[in-house]
């Protein structure tokens, strides 16, 4: 009787709350005192335990579009969800697959059954609890024909999904898929709150309840979201109390904004990192960070071209780009060369490939061989005639791509490719040029997930008008590979078969790969814990915090 | 008079709807898709999925239809939903219109506050050393790129004074201000804007009064009232401004839809959520109907403030009206 009379007045989850809360502060006193009487030696010898508090301001170029997982499409709206929901799975720092959601899973031996056991502790904002029931309906809606989500053909192998009990889901696929354990980091949303609404127009979108670390506050558009630590986090509370993500749109004006710390955590260009960030000031207040992004920037080339069918023409070219000198000049040198599509961080990253070295002399061997060298004595290649001259195409806007273009035009011109340069308004530069392979060679990035699965790129099937292997690769050993890789769950067998992928892929040039740019986060000094590694600095979020004496933000939380 | 509205109202339609028909066709004449941001160039999205997403967004249909669907529903007053996060596009404009209204209307009132007695001053000795300094003060501040002073005016004031918040329009803990608190707050956040947007606008302005007065100044009657014994003050600040006025006054009727156009750019440098940066999106993610909700709407208030310029002339000076009558 007492029990539902509290949780009538109080709701669940505020009684909760306030059980944890209570608990925490009373471990928080036991910590502090001996600290206070042996503080010189204790900070000498274990880091002081973290106090919780203050508030972490985040800088950031657009605003969010839609708070919920499935429709969540753009990198703002990515950011937000990430703190307010989880998925089954995730990566941990280094990138491995873990449960988050899921307390286990098993993936059966034909690879066909994936059965998850949620954690049975996890509630929503609300205050309900989080069940098998909450996955099913992810899972309906991100297939229901009907609601705008771009994920959907992650799961068109999915067969059926049982619901075995509250906490066991099972998953059954027409075919083994390995890539799928992915998909099954997308964030779980909550049945109870959203059944039976049209998803694409909910209020919810703007007003989200999740389970994550993080509880939503406010949303004032194009200007602020913020966040409050859900004291009830399965994992524990947050330390930082609140999470301001605020929207600047303008670059230069966020700079201005980090130099009067009126944002704690940015991203800073190669040019800010190196040069204009090291002022005394600076160095003090903040710490710059400096790991590789999960992407590459590629010379692709139109593989239709007679000129590019030979293979010898594109070893020659990756022989003839300096690549450490386009880092040098583009990346300020903050950036490592690409011999593949993968970083080194990867575990798809064979590390026995080394890049061929830069070689202008190879190079116009290798052409020569071709049938290209400078026969008429005008100081360009020709063949039958016709001068070597392409194309680079690549799209505007893009500074770095502009210059990668123009020190690849002089780095050519040393071999007697004679390289024009034409940059095109992105959406013509898809719809125009890459869909229709009207380009002789373009200069394009991808930024890639942490599956090293790259059937979309490279397989010879994926060619039709807006698919995306647009350069028309064709190798019968890479299609079987990434079949295989497609359908192998045991890691070491697909660390071999994405090894072997790479070796190809370098081999056969059907891009030369050019580098890998670092990712340059920029957070305020005042935060500890943070720890740079392969999957970035935010994997632990909920572990940062500001020592008491440092924290800026003293303004209590709302409500 | 109703009959002239009538007229004015038939007259107009027309125009107004082939500015729709052609706002359209350009807009989707312009490459690319209000889908292509969620779904392109990401291989985790099949083609179907993508062309599924065109299908749910009626973006698979001939453009005429696309249009009599938009039509139909601007009849009624409902200009969708945008694309972009699926809100109705009235919610969204209203929600930034406050600020943009705001910001501009104190621009203009530091303008004409400025602008005025800069003019009338100025007229009093053309080409005396007070009008030639502020000649050369107001191009000077006419010709320097607003975004270059607006960032000179934020490193200086915010990183160097720390007089004045770099950007935005509150403090981040402006939810737990009181009334008072809030509205000083939201002021001290906007002096730089409104500050930069007036900045560049005085010199049009100021020369506009300058050249009406000189020559309301050279009328018969001003000489008579000076004649008269008139203190000259009283001949510049009653007589005379009294009509120089008039073709400021037309300028700000013409100028009815700039009140709720933002710059995008002063939006963009000083983080504002305002009209400007919704219309720059929109056109930048092809948000199809947000981008005509806005296209129609600078239509109609054009119209309105042409409309009233006239109406304003017709009141002003009787000859105009017994013209249109004729």
């Amino acid at each position: 009787m007492e029990r539902s009379l509290n949780r009538s007045a109080l709701g669940a989850a505020g009684r909760r709350q306030h059980d944890r809360q209570r608990s925490w502060f009373v471990s928080a006193i036991l910590v502090l005192v001996p600290n206070l009487f042996f503080s010189p030696v204790a900070s000498a010898d274990s880091p002081p335990p973290p106090t919780s508090g203050d508030a972490i301001v985040v800088g950031s170029i657009g605003d969010a579009s839609r708070l919920l997982p499935i429709l969540a499409t753009d990198s703002a709206s990515g950011d937000i969800v990430g703190l307010l929901f989880n998925g089954l799975l995730k990566y941990n720092e280094r990138l491995e697959i873990v449960g988050d959601l899921a307390e286990s899973w098993t993936v059966s031996e034909d690879g066909l059954t994936f059965t998850f056991h949620l954690r049975p502790n996890v509630r929503w904002h609300d205050g309900a609890a989080v069940t098998a029931r909450d996955v099913e309906f992810t899972y309906r809606k991100l297939i229901d024909p009907n609601v705008r989500t771009p994920y959907s053909s992650s799961y068109e192998l999915v067969q059926s999904l049982d619901v075995l009990d509250d906490h066991t889901v099972r998953i059954r696929y027409k075919e083994p898929f390995a890539p799928a354990l992915e998909s099954w980091m997308m964030g779980v949303i909550p049945k109870h709150l959203l059944e039976g609404q049209d998803l694409n127009t909910t209020p919810f979108l703007r007003k989200p309840v999740g389970h994550g670390p993080y509880t939503f506050v406010r949303w004032k558009t194009g200007e602020l979201i913020e966040l409050k630590a859900n004291p009830d986090y399965f994992e524990h509370r947050p330390y930082i109390d609140r999470y301001l993500y605020r929207i600047i749109p303008d670059e230069a004006t966020l700079f201005l904004e980090l130099l009067t710390q009126g944002v704690d955590l940015s991203s800073l260009t190669p040019l800010q990192y190196r040069r204009q960030t090291n002022s005394p000031f600076m160095q003090r207040a903040y710490h710059k960070f400096r790991y590789p992004s999960f992407g590459f920037t590629y010379l692709g080339y139109n593989l239709q071209d007679e000129r590019f069918k030979d293979i010898r023409v594109r070893q020659a070219i990756n022989r003839a780009i300096d690549k450490q000198a386009l880092i040098e000049g583009v990346l300020y040198g903050l950036g490592a060369i690409a011999t593949g599509p993968y970083p080194k961080e990867s575990w798809g990253y064979d590390p026995s490939i080394v890049p061929t070295p830069y070689d202008p002399r190879a190079a116009k061997a290798l052409l020569a061989e071709a049938g290209w060298s400078d026969h008429d004595g005008d100081g360009w290649l020709d063949r039958n005639g016709q001068r070597f001259q392409f194309t680079i195409l690549t799209n505007q806007g893009n500074e770095v791509r502009r210059q990668v273009a123009e020190l690849i035009q002089q780095q050519l011109k040393a071999v007697g490719i004679d390289v024009k340069i034409r940059t095109v308004e992105w959406s013509t530069f898809v719809h125009e040029f890459i869909d229709k392979r009207r380009f002789e060679a373009v200069l394009l990035g991808w930024s890639l997930s942490r599956d090293p699965d790259l059937y979309d790129l490279f397989h010879s099937s994926k060619t039709k008008e807006g698919e995306y292997n647009f350069v028309g690769y064709a190798n019968p050993d890479v299609d079987r590979l990434l079949l295989e890789g497609r359908r192998t769950f045991d890691h070491e067998q697909r660390v071999r078969i994405y090894h072997d992928v790479h070796r190809h892929l370098y081999e056969d040039q059907p891009y030369t790969f050019l580098f890998v740019s670092d990712a340059l986060p920029m957070l305020s000094s005042r935060f500890r814990n943070v720890v740079p590694t392969p999957i970035g600095i935010g994997y632990n979020f909920i572990d940062w915090y500001a020592p008491r004496s440092e924290q800026r933000y003293h303004a209590v939380m709302q409500q | 008079m109703t009959r002239y509205l009538l007229q004015q109202v038939l007259h107009r339609g027309p125009v107004l709807l082939l500015i729709t028909v052609i706002s359209f066709g350009i807009m989707h004449l312009a490459p690319g898709k209000p889908t292509d941001a969620a779904t392109q160039f990401n291989p985790k999205v099949s083609l179907e999925a993508r062309q599924r997403m065109e299908q749910l967004y009626g973006l698979d249909q001939p453009l005429p239809r696309q249009y009599a669907h938009w039509m139909g529903r601007l009849v009624r007053f409902d200009f969708g939903r945008s694309f972009l996060d699926d809100r109705p596009v009235t919610e969204k404009i209203l929600e930034r219109l406050p600020i943009t209204l705001t910001i501009n209307l104190w621009s203009l009132l530091l303008i004409l506050g400025i602008a005025i007695p800069l003019g009338v001053l100025s007229a009093v000795r053309p080409n005396g050393l007070f009008d030639r300094l502020t000649t050369v003060l107001v191009f000077i501040g006419y010709s320097a790129p607003s975004f270059w002073v607006a960032l000179l005016c934020m490193a200086w004031f915010g990183v160097t004074l720390h007089w004045l918040p770099i950007s935005g329009i509150h403090s981040l803990d402006y939810e737990s201000f009181g009334m008072i608190h809030r509205w000083l707050d939201t002021g001290w956040h906007l002096i730089l804007p409104v500050g930069i947007a007036a900045f560049t606008s005085v010199a049009g302005m100021s020369r506009y009064m300058r050249s009406s007065m000189v020559d309301v100044l050279r009328q018969d009657y001003i000489r008579t009232a000076r004649a008269k014994g008139v203190s000259e003050r009283r001949v510049l600040f009653h007589h005379g401004l009294r009509n120089g006025l008039l073709p400021v006054i037309t300028i700000l009727g013409l100028s009815l839809p700039d009140l709720i156009g933002g710059s995008v750019i002063a939006e963009t440098i000083f983080s504002i959520p305002g009209m400007g940066r919704l219309f720059y999106e929109a056109v930048m993610a092809r948000d199809y109907p947000v981008v005509m909700a806005l296209v129609t709407i600078g239509a109609v208030l054009t119209m309105i403030g042409n409309f009233l310029a006239d109406a304003g002339y017709a009141v002003a000076d009787p000859r105009i009206r017994v013209e249109s009558r004729a």
